[in-house]
């Protein structure tokens, strides 16, 4: 799993039947020290997460389609928690 | 799943079986403000997309998926045409 940060919201018509309905929001990878790593995602929301969120996420297919309670969704990416803390000890 | 740009498209001539009817595209993955990131991928077409079109596309095992029950032999496939996005 990976930290992110919610960048925006994506708006997709046509698409495959089993997202119809999911939230799809741009999520930008980061580092511990909050910075920008990586190209930016998209990923599938299963908690209600909204833009400028720091949020936890899965990077693979099964666990993603978990997330949003959809057996075999073709998606690999999923926000699984919005973060409160992260505690770097 | 990523952002992608559709920039064409591929044909085989001696394929896998299962690859059979399979609109194979080429995709340049994007930014959200519309630069391109990274090499450009061959992806499986589910929902009708064309060259020009904004897409998203997942990878890996998933991306067979929207196929089944053909187990079809592909890493990444197109999902979904984008409508718009919007940051912030």
């Amino acid at each position: 799993m990976i930290l992110a940060r919610v960048t925006g919201t994506v708006v997709s018509t046509q698409k495959n039947r089993k997202l119809e309905g999911a939230k799809l929001l741009l999520v930008q990878p980061l580092t511990l020290e909050d910075t920008p790593r990586g190209p930016e995602l998209l990923a599938v929301d299963g908690v209600g997460a909204g833009v400028h969120e720091k949020v936890l996420i899965v990077l693979e297919g099964r666990a993603a389609s978990d997330a949003i309670d959809r057996k075999a969704a073709p998606v690999d990416a999923a926000i699984v928690g919005i973060v409160d803390v992260v505690d770097l000890g | 799943m990523q952002l992608g740009r559709v920039v064409g498209t591929v044909v085989l001539n001696n394929r896998n079986a299962a690859l059979e009817g399979v609109t194979l595209l080429l995709v340049q993955p994007l930014s959200s403000s519309r630069q391109s990131v990274g090499r450009v991928i061959v992806a499986a077409d589910s929902v009708g997309a064309g060259p020009g079109e904004e897409v998203f596309f997942v990878r890996g095992r998933e991306a067979s998926f929207p196929f089944h029950p053909t187990e079809v032999p592909v890493d990444a496939g197109i999902v979904g045409i984008v409508d718009h996005w919007h940051v912030g």
